[in-house]
């Protein structure tokens, strides 16, 4: 059923191009880049229980991975740039994990947010290094090989570059769907229902954490690969603590314990946070009113709004 | 041959404070030890001490002829022990058949498996199904533990100890929080769920008399952190002194047929 609805909401995603304007594909762009870095970042919290508060320092590391292959290192493949962005975030998330795994809950938000800090003061005080506050220019990749020359930036964004995001959120969902019905995505779960209980079943919790937080930093990097190129510039807001803070607003927007949950929520809270910044310029005010009236009200969520409507229309309808 | 289970001249010391003092104490396959001891005698700490989980201040703790002391939880489930606590412990959104899963997986070499599907494995499942039904739960396989009445709960907690295949089994007070009446077809169910699980020997902790009497096959009594008595069950019941110091007034009542 899940998957069935999964490839209507895959295909509808795809003609979105033909029957949107550019501007929304563009504003589709980055749903389809948070998708991704949330499918990771609620591996994490979903799945395993923990709450990183400094997701953002991933997205960042792929969008400044692509900046600097792009523009510093004179690499084009996009294929290249994603494998050694999200090499470099693995990199850096397994010494962090080593510290940051060993503590749960507040203890393990706020490590993350101090490491997050940590890169975001590193990318403004190093201006020669990373172009401070003004980052580094992001330079249009190649697709399997193919410049698109021809094509204006966007045309190839709503074009070339939409299919690929698409396709890449389609293989990286159902790695992901694999991962969480896993053996090892049962033992995530284990340990966060009861880590004591899991230890005691011969479960190695720290390590099957710190595999959990390195996937969730693998999937953030591509997310922030796709951001930095849609938007051809990787700065410094990248990896601010706010941005962590929105990453955590999308996936209890879309319900963490879902697996669909933060995809319905990247996409919500693009679409809303556009109309919002159109309709009023205290947008930020009414995001943070509809966090609260969602958490009170509705703790799981759109997905688990939708899941109970849907329940209910099958209980109502005689079968 | 040397014991299963050994401690060798174990103490340990909490600051100022010996929790235990010189204690040595073997298990031998096919015994059923229970611990018994007033409340603060140091039974929480010797089972601590036995199941690798703190490591003693002097002594040794041996299993299977290995030095064990502090290697904790994850490892002593590798080497082949298992321990359910007193209180219950459950993975509440999880159902009777993960729960009993994520043992029987640890145990193998697909827990680092990440693409396959646990729900798909035929030996998994098969597992899982005969560790369930030996505790009745077979029924319930679907059911989120959290949903689950107190005693399958307990049974759970149990059952998921035992679906690890352990060669010795540490209980902490099983029947705490089953009502009187349950009590003995709980205890029953387990030490024949062990015998047939290939379970070599079982440490009980408990404080009803009954039970000890009638499951254990030696009973180990502690006391300000010494041992008092190592005894079988029927000595044990037939020295007033012992009897007082550590079940109060009361006598047991002894099985008929208890030697």
């Amino acid at each position: 059923m899940r998957i069935a609805a999964a490839l209507v909401a895959l295909a509808a995603v795809a003609v979105l191009p033909n029957v949107l304007s550019p501007y929304h594909v563009t504003l589709v762009l980055p749903a389809l880049a948070y998708s991704i870095a949330l499918l990771g970042f609620n591996l994490l919290f979903g799945y395993t229980g923990l709450l990183s508060f400094g997701h953002a320092l991933f997205v960042a590391i792929g969008g400044y991975g692509a900046a600097v292959l792009s523009s510093k290192l004179g690499l084009r493949s996009f294929e290249a740039i994603l494998a050694l962005s999200a090499g470099a975030s693995v990199a850096v998330a397994i010494p962090i994990g080593l510290l940051a795994v060993r503590y749960v809950k507040i203890f393990f938000g706020i490590l993350t947010l101090a490491f997050g800090m940590l890169f975001h003061s590193f990318l403004f005080k190093f201006y020669d290094l990373t172009g401070g506050d003004t980052g580094i220019r992001v330079l249009r990749p190649s697709l399997l090989g193919r410049a698109y020359e021809d094509l204006d930036k966007t045309t190839w964004l709503v074009g070339p570059f939409y299919y690929y995001c698409v396709a890449l959120l389609a293989i990286l969902a159902f790695v992901m769907w694999r991962l969480v019905h896993s053996p090892f995505g049962l033992h995530l779960v284990a340990t966060r229902e009861n880590r004591r209980k899991a230890e005691y079943l011969g479960v190695r919790v720290r390590f099957f954490r710190l595999i959990a937080f390195s996937i969730s930093a693998f999937y953030g990097a591509i997310g922030g690969a796709i951001l930095a190129v849609n938007t051809g510039q990787a700065d410094p807001e990248l990896a601010y603590w706010t941005h962590s803070g929105e990453l955590v607003f999308m996936t209890v927007l879309g319900g963490f314990g879902n697996f669909f949950g933060p995809v319905v929520g990247a996409f919500s809270f693009i679409f809303l946070k556009d109309q919002l910044v159109g309709l009023t310029q205290y947008w930020r005010f009414w995001l943070g009113a509809i966090l609260i009236l969602l958490v009170v009200l509705f703790p799981r969520g759109l997905s688990g709004l939708t899941e109970r409507m849907w329940a209910r229309l099958h209980r109502s309808t005689p079968s | 041959m040397s014991a299963l289970v050994e401690a060798i001249g174990v103490g340990k010391r909490y600051g100022d404070f010996a929790a235990l003092d010189g204690v040595s104490l073997a298990i031998e396959a096919g015994e059923l030890v229970s611990i018994v001891g007033p409340n603060g005698a140091g039974k929480t700490t010797l089972v601590n001490l036995l199941t690798g989980l703190v490591p003693p201040t002097s002594g040794q703790v041996r299993f299977k002829g290995e030095d064990i002391a502090g290697i904790g939880p994850v490892m002593l489930a590798k080497r082949g022990m298992a321990r359910a606590f007193q209180l219950v412990h459950i993975f509440p959104e999880l159902t009777v058949a993960q729960t009993l899963a994520v043992a029987v997986v640890s145990q193998s070499s697909k827990a680092l498996r990440f693409f396959t599907a646990v729900a798909d494995d035929a030996a998994v499942n098969s597992r899982v199904r005969e560790v369930a039904a030996i505790f009745g739960l077979e029924g319930k396989l679907g059911t989120p533990s959290r949903l689950l009445s107190q005693g399958e709960k307990k049974l759970l907690d149990i059952a998921s100890a035992f679906a690890l295949s352990p060669e010795v089994i540490l209980l902490d007070e099983p029947t705490s929080g089953v009502s009187s009446a349950d009590k003995h077809g709980l205890m029953k169910n387990v030490v024949d769920a062990a015998r047939r699980a290939g379970v070599r020997s079982i440490i009980l902790v408990e404080h009803d008399m009954d039970l000890v009497a009638e499951y254990s096959t030696r009973i180990v009594a502690i006391q300000a952190g010494r041992i008092l008595a190592d005894r079988a069950p029927a000595e044990f019941f037939s020295d007033p002194g012992i009897v007082a110091a550590i079940v109060g007034k009361r006598p047991p009542r002894m099985p008929p047929g208890a030697s």
